[in-house]
């Protein structure tokens, strides 16, 4: 008989020089197999006397065990190896850019509008819209501006061929919406509005916000609650310092400028403020009766208030915009800022 | 309005510096604009007299002056201005003076010793012409300091009014105001009835008398036309933004300054006749004062006399009839024109003048007379000459009903309660008449206020003096109730969201247009012209998005994009009524931006009504039609629920070249109100069972659109039949060339069994026979 040792050895010698698991497949036919020379051992035990047989047994069974588990741990090796070939065959430069689409946005104004609607919306402000092309009634006459009044000189109306005019403000929209709906009110009404004047500082076209709060309770420290409150918000700046000053609209009374501490110099003067420290952002005011009699509302039993704040100039504020005419030239190098 | 703050201190002084009194009045509302010192800072300047001016003995530009500055001996000055001349008087900086930019010193000019410098107005920082020495006045009283003298510690104010405070359009108005403010004693100008000396009157008629209600006129008769107006005055006009012209002129401009009433001085001379104050007649012109001729509309209100109109009332006097140099005798005008009766004419004519603009807001028809004899006190005074006896003719004047103002109410406007002893003092201090009841105040405006007729106005002015930043910001309590959420309209702002997650960027364009582009995609568009565009290309009313989409896609091509894929959500206008909301989008070059690994393909057909599909969340029905702006092949309207939405498509290869652009954008224009639609999701029992998938080639007529057979199949399917769908259009090779292969594949199963060999044949059956059908369409064998 053979030594099982001097087979073991053999034996591993062939597993480690196997470089694929095919090979040691056939190492392993070849030394476990039916005509392997442990397999022919085995057969040949039936010869040996019986107190050989159960000695020479044992030592051909750990020879047998021991080019198995040298097999399993080349056959894992290998495995190892072959995954880790795979691996890294497989391995990406992680550095290059993503495929796909590319990046879009929105418009700055929309976001700037999105941010002022998600602030209103957040303390019951529902919006309203209305027509862009509008009647003298409801861009002046509800709003107690009467023909030939000075304050529609303020205004620059673009007027239709057909007599119409292009509204001037969004203040319409709460007219048609008090004509439409019972008080408690609370909207806003944020649209494109239009003035025929152009230049450094105006564009033809621009968005404004109309803001309005009808209710028994609401009265001018209310208006100055909301407003303060808003902008705070707006900006992020829970010490932004805020003013109201007398003004004059003719659908308000009392009517009030609201100010602003500068946020681009932090009230200390600069170019944006004219170094004065301050911000004009919105014009304000409670309801005027003429507005409420236009529509019906009992103004005995209603306190109403209204506001009016440009789109634009609190984008080019929160965004550093410099340029008002930026926003209506699409040029999407300037867009994809905001994206 | 600008004046000089000293004119206002005169009046009224509040122990307030500049900045101070500035920070008062705009809180007050009247908003101070701009504040400029009247000069730079400049100090040590004296008024000289050059004795003497000699060439230099080394410099051939330069003069050797001996300079009188009000000491005991004459100074020595090299000057090098060419007007420098014995017996000039100019300012001279002293050794020590710091004028802006430089600083004055004892210094040797070319050998000769030079003890200051003759200023020209450039190096005082003054306006004016800057060639040569500033020369002074004759009787400019040598040595005195040149600041004090020509009172250049003086501030331009700029105050910024609303149309509602006509009474502060004058020195007086602004006066009583800030006294109101601050509590300072107001100084009004003390004026004497004139002595009358002669008693010639012009015949005074007045037709119009709710347009003209008061009517003062005085005949002055000597006067001195071209007397110097004294300096104080035309200081005052001048810091106020009115030039000096004539003495009688500039009298009236005074007085419109300091009293806010506007007034007028005709040449007796160049009167017809009686005055007669009426509206203006058909064809009537005037020549105004400005040299423009204006064409005269009916309800203008005119001074007229025998011969026509002679001044267009509250706005501007005719030409034919103004004082002149040479004008001795004149008739004085100072009226109350109503509001309403001068409103608008002004900008009608193209005019807006200092007259206008304060008749328009409300003139205080209280202080006519003051005026007329302030006028008259200030005339004689400068020109000489005897007045006459002021002939008036007053109708009804506005009334000034007592107002009530209910301390409750106010308090419920205001949010806070506001002491009413001080809000009775405030609105006094205003000029107006207050009696204190029990709960209410009784409040009589002044005449001067235009602007204060019903409660509101007396609490905006109540809260007004207490101070607006003296109200705290408190938020209303309303009750939390929540705002409704449509569940079946998409919000705009998630629309927007959605197409540029398909990478749309949202761009604004304007929503007037230049009409040649609505004619060029669409020759039968009739868009709504502006009767007043900024500019021709700005002139109709879009009725297209893609117009602006267009010239957006040309301004980024010419910045050097070559990929532009921009959506715009907002109204068309069609007509005055119809303004609908649109959702218009452009996609240009290629699909995906240029990048690694992946080869370019150019945007097409399909892919933007992919984008669109994902938009609406189900497939989109597109049914071929011609637009006049879009490739006859490639282009499709689109329909929900059957209803056309809106159009899809290529740009016409014709408006690729009158746009010049490279090549064809995609379009697509959509009804934004159809397109946000969107059901609320219903679940379905989800099924158990196997699904089966046959795949079914079907030939057809190669014009047959593939919508057609699909609508034919899923109309004939059996309820198991889940999905069909296209997933190949194959034309070429082994087909003949009037046929196309449209390969579908048709998913199956049941929610309640297992389906049988049977069932999937006999469903494969009933969609192969109404292929055939409805469509000609055979199975490719």
């Amino acid at each position: 008989m053979r030594n099982p040792n001097e087979i073991v050895a053999e034996a591993l010698a062939a597993i480690h020089g196997c470089l694929d698991p095919p090979t040691l497949e056939q190492v392993k036919a070849a030394y476990l197999g039916k005509s392997g020379p442990l397999t022919e051992l085995l057969k040949s035990l039936g010869a040996m006397p019986a107190d050989e047989r159960k000695t020479a047994g044992a030592r051909i069974n750990e020879a047998k065990q021991a080019v198995e588990t040298a097999l399993k741990e080349r056959r894992e090796a290998l495995q190892q190896a072959e995954l880790d070939r795979q691996l890294a065959a497989e391995t990406l430069d992680v550095t290059l850019p993503g495929r796909g689409l590319a990046r879009s946005g929105v418009h700055p104004v929309s976001r700037t509008l999105a941010r002022i609607q998600a602030l209103f919306r957040s303390i019951g402000f529902e919006v309203a819209t209305g027509p862009e092309i509008e009647t003298d009634f409801y861009n002046f006459t509800a709003l107690n501006i009467p023909e030939d009044h000075p304050a529609r000189a303020m205004h620059d109306t673009f007027y239709l061929q057909s007599g119409e005019l292009l509204r001037t403000h969004t203040s319409p929209v709460q007219v048609r919406y008090m004509q439409t709906h019972q008080p408690p009110l609370r909207i806003i009404a944020p649209g494109r509005v239009y003035r025929c004047d152009s230049d450094v500082t105006h564009t033809p076209m621009f968005h404004q916000v109309e803001g309005l709060w009808v209710d028994e309770s609401v009265s001018f420290a209310g208006l100055k609650g909301v407003l303060a409150d808003f902008m705070r918000n707006f900006f992020e700046r829970d010490d932004l310092p805020v003013r109201f000053r007398p003004s004059f609209f003719p659908f308000t009374e009392p009517s009030a400028e609201m100010d602003i501490g500068c946020v681009m110099c932090g009230g200390e003067g600069c170019r944006v403020c004219s170094h004065t420290g301050w911000l004009e952002v919105l014009g304000c005011g409670m309801v005027h009766p003429n507005v409420f009699g236009h529509v019906g509302i009992d103004a005995e039993r209603f306190v109403g208030f209204a506001f009016g704040l440009g789109v634009e100039r609190l984008a080019m504020l929160r965004y550093g915009v410099d340029d008002l005419r930026l926003f209506f030239e699409n040029d999407l190098r300037f867009l994809k800022q905001f994206n | 309005m600008q004046f000089p703050e000293s004119w206002l201190r005169n009046l009224v002084n509040p122990a307030l510096d500049t900045a101070q009194l500035a920070h008062v009045v705009t809180m007050a509302g009247l908003e101070v604009e701009a504040l400029t010192p009247v000069a730079p800072p400049f100090s040590n300047v004296v008024v000289a007299e050059i004795l003497s001016a000699e060439k230099h003995p080394d410099a051939d530009r330069l003069r050797v002056c001996q300079v009188d500055v009000g000491e005991a001996s004459p100074v020595t000055i090299v000057c090098g201005a060419p007007n420098a001349a014995a017996g000039l008087k100019v300012p001279c900086a002293r050794p020590g003076a710091i004028l802006p930019g430089i600083e004055i010193k004892v210094a040797r000019v070319r050998g000769v010793e030079s003890y200051g410098m003759l200023c020209s107005t450039r190096e005082l920082g003054l306006e004016g012409a800057a060639d040569g020495l500033m020369v002074l006045p004759g009787d400019a009283p040598v040595g005195e300091d040149f600041r004090g003298w020509l009172h250049l510690d003086d501030t331009l104010v700029t105050l910024k009014l609303t149309p509602n405070r006509a009474d502060c359009l004058s020195m007086q108005g602004l006066a009583r105001e800030v006294g109101a403010l601050t509590g300072a004693e107001v100084r009004l100008p003390q004026v004497q009835a004139v002595d009358t000396r002669i008693q010639d009157t012009v015949p005074l008629r007045v037709s119009a008398s709710e347009a003209c209600p008061l009517y003062l006129g005085r005949v002055v008769r000597g006067i001195d036309a071209q007397a110097p107006t004294p300096r104080w005055m035309a200081e005052r006009l001048e810091r106020s933004g009115i030039r000096p012209l004539l003495a009688p002129v500039d009298v009236t401009n005074y007085v419109l300054l300091e009293l806010g009433q506007p007034m007028h001085a005709f040449a007796l001379s160049r009167l017809h006749g009686g005055i007669e104050v009426r509206m203006a007649r058909e064809g009537e012109c005037l020549e105004l004062l400005n040299g423009q001729t204006a064409e005269l509309a009916l309800d203008m209100l005119v001074i007229a006399d025998a011969s026509g109109p002679v001044a267009l009332a509250g706005i501007m006097g005719g030409l034919p009839t103004s004082v002149e140099r040479a004008t001795v005798d004149i008739f004085l005008e100072a009226a109350f024109f109503a509001p309403a009766a001068i409103a608008g004419r002004a900008r009608r004519l193209g005019l807006s003048t200092d007259s206008s603009h304060r008749f328009e807001r409300g003139v205080d028809f209280g202080a006519t007379r003051r005026a007329m004899e302030r006028a008259t006190e200030l005339l004689i005074g400068i020109c000489g000459g005897q007045a006459g006896p002021v002939t008036e003719a007053v109708a009804t004047l506005p009334q000034r009903p007592p107002i009530t103002l209910r301390l409750a109410r106010l308090k419920r406007v205001a949010g806070v309660e506001l002491d009413a002893e001080q809000v009775a003092r405030d609105l006094t201090a205003l000029g107006a008449h207050v009696e204190r009841r029990d709960d209410h105040l009784v409040v009589t405006p002044p005449s001067f206020r235009f602007d204060l007729a019903i409660e509101e106005d007396l609490i905006e002015e109540a809260v007004r003096l207490f101070g607006y930043d003296n109200i705290p910001a408190r938020p209303p309590a309303a009750p939390s109730r929540m705002l409704p959420q449509d569940e079946t309209v998409l919000a705009d702002d998630a629309l927007r969201q959605m197409l540029v997650g398909l990478d749309y960027q949202e761009v604004i364009t304007y929503s007037f247009v230049d009409p040649a582009w609505e004619t060029a995609l669409d020759a039968n568009a009739r868009p709504l012209p502006l009767a007043n565009p900024i500019a021709s290309q700005l002139s109709a009313m879009r009725t297209t998005l893609w117009g602006g989409l267009i010239e957006t896609l040309r301004h980024n091509l010419n910045r050097q994009l070559e990929r532009v894929r921009i959506f715009e959500l907002g109204r068309v206008y069609t007509s005055p009524a119809e303004q609908p909301v649109k959702l218009g989008g452009l996609a240009y070059g290629d699909v995906l931006p240029e990048q690694w690994g992946v080869s370019s393909r150019r945007v097409d057909f399909f892919d933007l009504k992919g984008d669109l599909e994902r938009l609406v969340g189900h497939p989109l029905d597109t049914q071929r039609g011609t637009h006049p702006a879009l490739h006859p092949g490639q282009s499709a309207e689109v329909r929900v629920d059957g209803r056309a939405i809106g159009w899809m498509g290529m740009l016409h290869p014709r408006l690729v070249q009158t746009f010049d652009l490279p090549a064809a954008p995609m379009l697509f224009e959509l009804d934004s109100r159809a397109l946000a639609l969107r059901d609320v999701p219903r679940h379905a029992s989800l099924s158990r069972f196997p699904q089966v998938r046959r795949d079914l080639a079907f030939v057809l007529d190669a014009h047959t659109p593939a919508g057609e057979l699909l609508a034919a199949l899923r109309e004939a399917a059996p309820g198991s039949v889940q999905a069909i769908e296209v997933f190949d259009d194959y034309r070429g090779k082994g087909m003949q060339e009037s046929q196309k292969s449209l390969a579908i594949r048709v998913v199956m199963q049941d929610t309640e069994r297992t389906l049988t060999d049977r069932d999937v044949e006999d469903a494969v059956q009933k969609l192969v026979n109404a292929a055939l059908r409805q469509c000609n369409a055979g199975l490719r064998t």
